[in-house]
């Protein structure tokens, strides 16, 4: 849960500040060498901190809940912002990823008596021919026929689940085994799972993979001609994308051990892209804030049942008329090294 | 005898009926400037996309030292040592000045997904090259705003220097500019005629389209003049200059009177064409 | 067989109805209007609304009682396009795409779930239905309210051809679609023609919705969403923004769907025309009738 500066230990900055050609005419950020980092590496840890506190404040059955689906719901927003943020495809079906790891470690430990965790590397190998067999035919197209494609995919992907006997038909799979005793420490795991899930892709997003996202989203044909190979790197957003929605979907099936294609709507996927675009699209701690208020704000207006799906419709106008950036946009200001 | 670096042989490009470009045929030696121009919509750009795998040509190949580079994929184009500018200044406005230049570098760092996620040594110093690579490139270039704010704060002129940069990052052996002078002052003007001719003495052969006569006269040693997509000249400036259908070309019904003004200073007199 | 063949033109009719006004938004503002198929379900509620107000409606009255409620909801749908145009789009005409695609993505989800909140989750009964005499013709079983609805898509469709193609106000809309810019420069009030776009679009599509709604006799708030998805594939393999290609689209998906369920059972349907739609996106992404994009590799 930190910020995309928050990775990197304190060595890397020294290390980095080694002299450069041309160092004097640099335009130069002194005053934000530190104070940026700190508040990078502060907002990440004092939202880890509230995290792990928080069973303290309150460690009933019902908050336990809701804390770990908030904390599941931010892995997803993390994933999507991979693909929706940093390399700027709308996908509207990501829910089917979810779904897919859900799915996939569900069957495998309910048919086979597989432990949870054993069935990690099906999972991911799954949610990496899903990434492909989606991206494959959708990526080479343009973004807005893409947005409504994977839209599609998600309907195949629930429609399928409900008509296959192997995923239980409509009422899904049930009894799936936990990944630990007791819902206290499932929270931890969790808490623990979507920290890293979040450093992972802060840090990608600022790798040379996540640059070259970045240059796709802003313009293909430049991205090209720099020797980008746009359909490569947008498949392996994509794929990034699946594999943390995949993984999200674990953790999900231990926590309700039950799926079902209810769980995996079209209402999902908006809810997931809420997060994104609230918080603030490629940046790494905006959306971890956006999905933190997506998923609790519910909790909260319980009594606004019928209406707080209408607000979220409205708020996604709201944001892109008059904030597109997002809460807590992403700087293209960066840290001077 | 050895390939040119680049061969262009009967290129011909049509869109539907439209023919942009009708048998365009021309080569660039290593490290010499070549010169396209033309009036507009004369397919000088056409061209430039068909060389870089924009375009997919009608008909005719494009050769890079001898390879037949016809309908690859821009990036693999790209990869082949060959980097271009756009018409349109194309940075990637939201990213900072750096990291539009680090794009150059993508072809040349070398890190994967493990190295980025765990931060490995061998991510640390890819990024540290890349990073004093695009510092050493905009340095190049002559950059004297603010590399760590986002390229679109950057002034006009800045911007075409950080897309030269971000060209020469990429280390071509053949760079295409699209009109670099296009809406600079006088002095950019002569900055960026000093820029083109240290890009040269770097070993980089340049293809150049600009519309600046007294530029083109005064940097180039061959010129290729197209005009409705054929090609009518290509020679030394100075034979070219004198070339009658050139003139024509120039001073036909077609050529807008800004075009007019600068071809007959340059048929007049030189470089005071346009400098 | 026959039946088969009637059942795809019928359901066909429909898409092709939603889908003109999905591919002519996207002909004018390159938008793909998520919010479209939502558009048709509110016409089906606001039909619901206006027949409930009328009362009971006997059976020898259901069809022209019908269709004036269809010419009013058409009229109330139409602005609702309008009115989303106005408040949603129209700022953004110049922001990248992807701030368009949420905004839409949001105004189809605000549509959604303020109709539930307005009209309850559960599904409504119509209160009209066509109880028609069935006929055979060549074999198949056809209704006589089945063929009228069938007439009004056709009218409707052939209507708004004739607008698009001979009227001078047609002759805007084609000139925005192609170049807005030049189009301004020659006099033409572009953002009136892409309100008047809108308005047509949304109204052909809470005409459908009626003429859903008395058919199936059942409407609820998520009835929009899938037809949504149909109608942009029923767009895409005729052509999106290519009128005559977008009716021909429609009815081929009704029968692809309706033999496709025959086939594979109607569980797959759905599944089934998304598979169609992929199919074209990567084999003829601009569809049998649109034009040919510029080769870029």
């Amino acid at each position: 849960m930190t910020g995309p500066g928050g990775g990197a230990p304190p060595a890397e900055a020294t290390s980095e500040a080694a002299p450069a050609p041309g160092g004097g005419r640099r335009g130069a950020g002194p005053r934000s060498i530190a104070s940026r980092l700190m508040e990078n590496r502060w907002a990440g840890l004092a939202g880890l901190a509230v995290a792990l506190l928080a069973p303290f404040v309150n460690a009933s059955p019902y908050a336990l809940s809701v804390m770990t689906s908030a904390a599941i719901f931010v892995m997803l927003a993390a994933g999507l912002n991979i693909v929706v943020g940093y390399c700027g495809l709308l996908d509207l079906g990501y829910i089917a990823f979810f779904a897919v790891g859900a799915y996939t470690s569900g069957v495998l430990s309910t048919r086979l008596g597989l432990p949870l965790v054993a069935t990690l590397p099906a999972v991911l190998v799954v949610t990496v021919i899903a990434g492909l067999v989606i991206g494959a035919p959708t990526l080479r197209l343009r973004s807005d026929y893409l947005a409504i494609v994977t839209l599609g995919f998600g309907e195949i992907i629930r429609v399928t689940a409900t008509n296959l006997d192997v995923t239980g038909g409509p009422s899904g799979i049930y009894g799936i085994p936990g990944l630990t005793e007791g819902p206290v420490s499932f929270y931890y795991l969790t808490v623990l799972v979507v920290a890293v899930a979040v450093i992972g892709a802060a840090r990608l997003g600022r790798s040379r993979l996540g640059r070259a996202w970045r240059f796709v989203r802003e313009d293909e044909d430049a991205a090209e001609a720099m020797g980008v190979h746009t359909y490569k790197v947008k498949m392996a957003a994509y794929v990034v994308g699946a594999i943390w929605g995949g993984l999200a979907g674990v953790l999900f099936a231990a926590h309700l051990s039950a799926v079902s294609p209810g769980s995996f709507t079209f209402l999902q996927s908006a809810l997931v892209l809420m997060a994104v675009v609230l918080g603030g699209m490629g940046s790494i701690r905006g959306v971890v804030v956006g999905a933190v208020i997506v998923s609790l704000l519910p909790e909260l207006l319980r009594d606004l049942a019928d209406y707080r799906y209408v607000a979220f419709g409205v708020l996604l106008i709201i944001v892109m008329l008059v904030r597109p950036q997002g809460l807590w946009p992403a700087r293209p200001k960066e840290v001077a090294k | 005898m050895n390939a040119p670096l680049l061969s262009v042989e009967g290129l011909r490009l049509a869109f539907g009926g439209v023919v942009a470009i009708d048998g365009l045929t021309f080569a660039v030696g290593e490290a010499e400037i070549v010169s396209v121009i033309g009036p507009n919509g004369a397919g000088k750009t056409s061209a430039f996309n068909c060389v870089t795998g924009f375009y997919r040509p009608t008909a005719g190949s494009v050769r890079l030292r001898g390879r037949d580079i016809t309908g690859l994929r821009p990036s693999a184009v790209a990869a082949l040592g060959v980097a271009r500018t756009f018409q349109n200044l194309r940075l990637f406005g939201e990213m900072s000045v750096l990291d539009n230049v680090r794009a150059g570098t993508h072809l040349r760092i070398r890190q994967n997904v493990l190295d980025a996620l765990l931060h490995t040594p061998r991510y640390r110093r890819s990024e540290r090259e890349s990073t004093e690579q695009a510092h050493h490139w905009l340095d190049f270039a002559g950059l004297r705003g603010d590399r760590y704010g986002p390229a679109r704060a950057l002034p006009y002129g800045e911007q075409r220097r950080v897309e030269i940069a971000r060209a020469l990052a990429r280390r071509p052996d053949l760079l295409l500019l699209d009109e670099p002078a296009a809406g600079l002052n006088h002095t950019e003007k002569a900055e960026m005629l000093d820029l083109i001719r240290r890009i040269r003495e770097q070993g980089v052969a340049i293809v150049l389209i600009e519309h600046d006569m007294g530029l083109v006269m005064d940097v180039s040693q061959r010129v290729v003049v197209l005009n409705f997509g054929r090609e009518i000249a290509d020679g030394p400036p100075d034979e070219v200059r004198r070339d009658p259908q050139v003139v024509e070309a120039y001073l036909g019904r077609d050529a807008d009177e800004a075009e007019i003004e600068q071809a007959r200073a340059s048929v007049a007199g030189g470089r005071d064409g346009g400098a | 067989m026959s039946q088969l063949v009637w059942n795809g033109l019928f359901v066909g009719s429909f898409y092709a109805l939603v889908a003109l006004g999905y591919s002519m938004v996207y002909g004018i503002i390159k938008l793909l209007n998520f919010a479209h198929g939502d558009l048709y379900m509110l016409g089906a509620f606001v039909g619901f609304a206006v027949l409930g107000a009328a009362g009971g409606v006997s059976a020898a009255m259901a069809l022209p009682v019908l269709l004036l409620v269809l010419v009013l909801t058409m009229g109330v749908t139409g602005l609702a396009g309008v009115v989303l145009e106005r408040v949603a789009y129209r700022r953004l005409r110049g922001a990248p795409r992807l701030s368009l695609l949420i905004t839409a993505v949001g105004a189809s989800f605000a549509l959604e779930y303020g109709m539930r909140a307005g009209a309850g989750a559960d599904p409504r009964v119509y209160p009209v239905r066509l109880s028609g005499t069935t006929l055979e013709v060549l074999g198949a079983r056809v209704t006589l309210q089945q063929l009228t609805l069938v007439a009004v898509a056709v009218i409707l469709m052939i209507g708004l051809n004739l607008l698009v193609n001979r009227s001078r106000e047609g002759r805007a809309m084609r000139a925005v679609a192609l170049d807005p810019r030049a189009a301004a420069l020659m006099g033409i009030d572009v953002d009136a023609i892409i309100s008047r776009t809108f308005f047509l679009g949304s109204a052909l599509a809470g005409a459908a919705g009626v003429m859903a709604g008395a058919h199936y006799g059942k409407i609820d708030f998520m009835m929009g969403f899938l037809i949504g998805l149909k109608a942009f594939t029923a767009a895409v393999i005729g052509g999106i923004g290519n009128i005559p290609g977008t009716m021909l689209g429609g009815l081929l998906l009704g029968l692809l769907e309706s033999f496709g369920t025959f086939w594979l059972g109607g569980e797959w349907r759905d599944v089934f025309a998304f598979g169609v739609l992929i199919l074209f996106l990567t084999v003829r992404p601009t569809g049998l009738l649109g034009e040919r994009v510029t080769e870029r590799v």
